[in-house]
This record gives C-alpha cells, structure tokens and sequence, in this order.
C-alpha cells in the first residue's frame, strides 16, 4: 500500500533519514520504535509528505506521491494521522471539528457527515460532548476525537505518532484500546511509540529506528525475544 | 464672572446653533475612522497572507515584493502628506474630502493592520496546519477555515486598539476641508474669540469616546477570554 524507496531527509545541514526503503501492506500493523531523535517522525510525515523528502520516492497504492504532478491534498483523504498533541481546532466544535473535512472536500454533505459524525462519537462514548469545544475535554477524549476525526475520512492507512506520549497515564488505555480496535478492524496503520507492550500485542511488525536509519525489524515476538543490533538490544534493556 | 463664563458658552454653543458644527464633526470624525478601519482590515488581512504564504512557500514572490513596497512606503511618510497627496493628486477632482479621508486612512491603518494579522497568524500553532494539511485540506481552505479564524480572534484587541488610534488620527482631515470634531472646534474658535472652551471641548469629546471606546474593548477581551475554548 505504501511503498518507499531510498528516502533521505535533511533539515540544513542535518541528516535525518538515510536511505529508507520500506514497504507496507495492506491490512499491516507496523510499529516504529527508537531513541528519541532517531527519525521516526520525519520518517511518518515524510509518508504524507508533511515532510517534503530531500531525495527518494514515496508511493501510495501505485501512485508516486513524490512526483510534482501528484495532487498531495487528494492523497492525504486516505491517509490519516493522529499527533502527540491531538491539533484539535479550538474554535470548533467537536462535531464541527468531524465533519469540517468531509464537507469542506465535497465528500459528504453535512446531513450525512453529521450521521457519521455522530455514529463515530457514539461508539468512543462521546456523542454527548458534539456540541462542546476541545478545550472541555479530557486529554485521553481529546486524542480519541482526533483519532475518528481521521477516520470520518475512511482513510485507508492511519498514520500515528506517540498518539500517547502527552498524556496522563490514566488515560493511555482509552487511547490503546481505541487504537486496538481499529487495528482487530483490519486498518492499515503506522504507528511510533514508546508503548513496547502495546506494540508487542498490536504490531505485526515492529521496525526499530536508530541515527535515520531502520536498523533491525521483525515480528513482534522475534523482534523482542531475539533482538540482533546491539543498540537494539541495549534500547530493549532501557526500556523494558 | 459667571455670566461672562455663560456668555462664552452661549457664543460657542448656541449663537447661530454652533453645537450643530460639533456634531457634525463628531460624526465625521467617527465615520471616517469606522469606514477606515474596515478598510484597513480588508488591506492589512490581504498583506499579511500574502506574506506568511511567501515566506513558508516560497510563492507570490512579485505580490510579496508589492506588499513590502506598499509598506515601507505607508510607514515611511507622514500621515498628512498622504492625505494631502490622496486629495490634491489622486483625487484631485473630488470635491467632498470624506470618502478621500477614508480611503486614505484606510489605507494608511492597512499597513499597521497587516503587521497585526501576520504576527496574529504566526501566534497560531503550526500543528494546526498540519492537521488540517493531514485530513486533505489545501492550504487555501486550511487558511480560511482553521488558520484565519483562530488568527483573527487572537487580534481582535489589537485591531479595537487600531481602532481607538485612527481616531484620534483623524484630526488632521481639516487639511483637506473635512469638518471633523477639532476641525469644528477651530470655526467655532475663530468665529467666537473663544478659545478655551471649544478646544476643550473637543478634546473632552476625544477623551470621552477614547475611554468608553477603551473600556468596550475591555469587556470584550473578558468575554473573549472567558470564551476561550482552549
Ligand atoms: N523541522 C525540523 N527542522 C530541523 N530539524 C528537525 C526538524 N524536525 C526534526 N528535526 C531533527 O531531526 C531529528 C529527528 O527528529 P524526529 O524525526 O522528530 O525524531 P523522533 O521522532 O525519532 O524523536 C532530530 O535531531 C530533530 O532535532
Ligand atoms: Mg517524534
């Protein structure tokens, strides 16, 4: 589904992502982990080309993303992605923060966007909270409504960065469990984290980042019994 | 004493119904601020999109060039010789000064408004961008309808401030035949003796609209600010 090829990233001076190929299919769970700095953001956003790629090529079902003639904003409809620190749209609602995508690109009109809306809300539990601003929410809630504000979409691949990392530890489960359910679903996903247990348990393939590079990948019961690279199993011993 | 203090007021108030002239030029004073200011908006809005857009994209390189132009120019020459330069050049067949006057404010106050809406825009996460960037929204629509609208509510005090300067700014529009609050003060000045109590009277006018004007813009930020959805 998402094919990469020879990807570099340099910010400046700075090399940030070398020489990454990768490929991920349909209905994969993959979980990027790694020392902080490693690249493991540049390298998701450079999938949705929020990150514009120094060299190399990005494909998306086929179609090389990279290329100046691909229309980016099309592609990004079917790719989702949920940030640390959710990027609610404080001036709107929580309903209106759902739908405005949908109906601003003419892919639903407001009755049906407002429908799935709220079909979205009501299974996270929140269908109570449409008409209220982000700022009322819980940081767990917050996360929770960027993740179907994704979804209203129905994007094909969700794209996650430590969709966990900013919040409290009571509120990671809601979050996890969410993320879970959308994974047993069969959603294409990207995610980085630190959750090593929840990678563990939702990955099919875990890829661990070190200095721009993917130095060792595996499924995930391979990945964590029998690391291979030293600085893999030095990482492991840290945070395990 | 007290009836050469009521003669004085008689004289600059009620003889020939002189007071009419205060409001006319009260009114004048008011409209002309309140038209340029919207004008202003509309300009400085435009500029500061333009240049936030030029300087993350690299785009509108020749509108960005007219726009850095169009502000060293404003904010590089005095007021008054602006409006004399709208009136007696530009619009030198115009034969009343107030649309002019406007115009000419309006588009003065633009270039202050611009810096206002840049730094506004500039002020508003980045991520936001990125999530609205992320859901397939082109930059245009990301700037409409998630950029703008946050920008604008994080400038509001500052363009009631704008507001409350262009104001008391207007008082030079008697330069080009406009009779506005200090321009009326000055006929009646001249056609009363009198000069303390028409001078300060306009000056009380000023200093009156400036405080209720500066305690609405109060009000405001409070229920702004107890609105804000965080
Ligand atoms: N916009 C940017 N400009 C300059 N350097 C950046 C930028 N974004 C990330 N970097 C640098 O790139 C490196 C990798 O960052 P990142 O992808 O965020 O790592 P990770 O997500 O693995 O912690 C870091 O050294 C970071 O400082
Ligand atoms: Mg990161």
């Amino acid at each position: 589904m998402i094919e990469v090829k020879n990807l570099y990233k340099k910010f400046g001076q700075l090399e940030v992502l070398h020489d990454i190929s990768e490929t991920i299919n349909e209905g994969e769970k993959v979980v990027i982990i790694g020392p902080s700095g490693s690249g493991k953001s540049t390298f998701l956003r450079c999938l949705n080309l929020l990150e514009e790629p120094t060299s190399g090529e990005i494909y998306f079902r086929g179609q090389n993303i990279t290329d100046k003639s691909c229309d980016i904003d099309k592609m990004r409809q079917k790719m989702g992605m949920v940030f640390q620190l959710f990027h609610l749209f404080p001036h709107k609602t929580i309903l209106e923060n759902i739908t405005m995508a949908p109906i601003l690109l003419k892919l639903m009109n407001k009755k049906q966007a407002e429908e799935k809306a709220y079909g979205l809300l009501e299974r996270i539990g929140l269908a109570d909270k449409a008409l209220t601003y982000p700022g009322k929410l819980s940081g767990g809630q917050k996360q929770r409504i960027a993740i179907i504000r994704s979804l209203a979409m129905n994007p094909e691949v969700m794209l996650f960065d430590e969709p966990t990392s900013a919040l409290d530890p009571e509120m990671i489960g809601e979050v996890l469990d969410l993320i879970h359910e959308l994974a047993d679903e069969g959603m294409t996903m990207v995610l980085v984290t630190h959750e090593m247990g929840f990678a563990r348990e939702v990955g099919t393939r875990i890829l661990f980042m070190d200095a721009g590079s993917i130095v060792e990948q595996n499924k995930p019961a391979e990945f964590f019994a029998n690391p291979q690279n030293p600085r893999l199993k030095s990482f492991l011993d840290a945070v395990l | 004493m007290f009836a050469d203090f009521t003669h004085s007021l008689y004289k600059c108030f009620i003889y020939k119904d002189r007071y009419l002239l205060f409001i006319e030029g009260i009114q004048n004073t008011l409209l002309i601020a309140l038209v340029a200011v919207f004008i202003g908006i509309a300009i400085g809005m435009l500029i500061a999109v333009i240049r936030v857009y030029h300087q993350q994209t690299g785009k509108f390189k020749f509108a960005n060039a007219v726009c850095g132009l169009y502000l060293t120019v404003i904010r590089g020459t005095p007021m008054v010789v602006q409006l004399l330069i709208m009136y007696f050049v530009i619009f030198a067949s115009a034969r009343n000064g107030v649309p002019v006057a406007m115009l000419a404010f309006g588009i003065n106050s633009g270039a202050y408004v611009a810096e206002i809406f840049r730094a506004g825009i500039q002020a508003v996460d980045k991520g936001q961008t990125e999530a609205g960037r992320s859901l397939g929204l082109s930059s245009a629509q990301t700037m409409r309808h998630i950029v703008l609208p946050q920008a604008i509510k994080n400038v509001l005090p500052a363009l009631g401030n704008e507001f409350i300067v262009l104001f008391k700014e207007t008082a030079i529009v008697g330069y080009i035949a406009i009779v506005d609050l200090t321009r009326a003060a000055d006929i009646i000045r001249g056609q009363s003796y009198e000069a303390f109590i028409p001078l300060f009277t306009a000056a009380a006018m000023y200093l009156i609209i400036v405080i209720i004007l500066t305690q609405l813009l109060k009000v405001f930020e409070r229920r702004l600010a107890k609105s804000d959805r965080g």
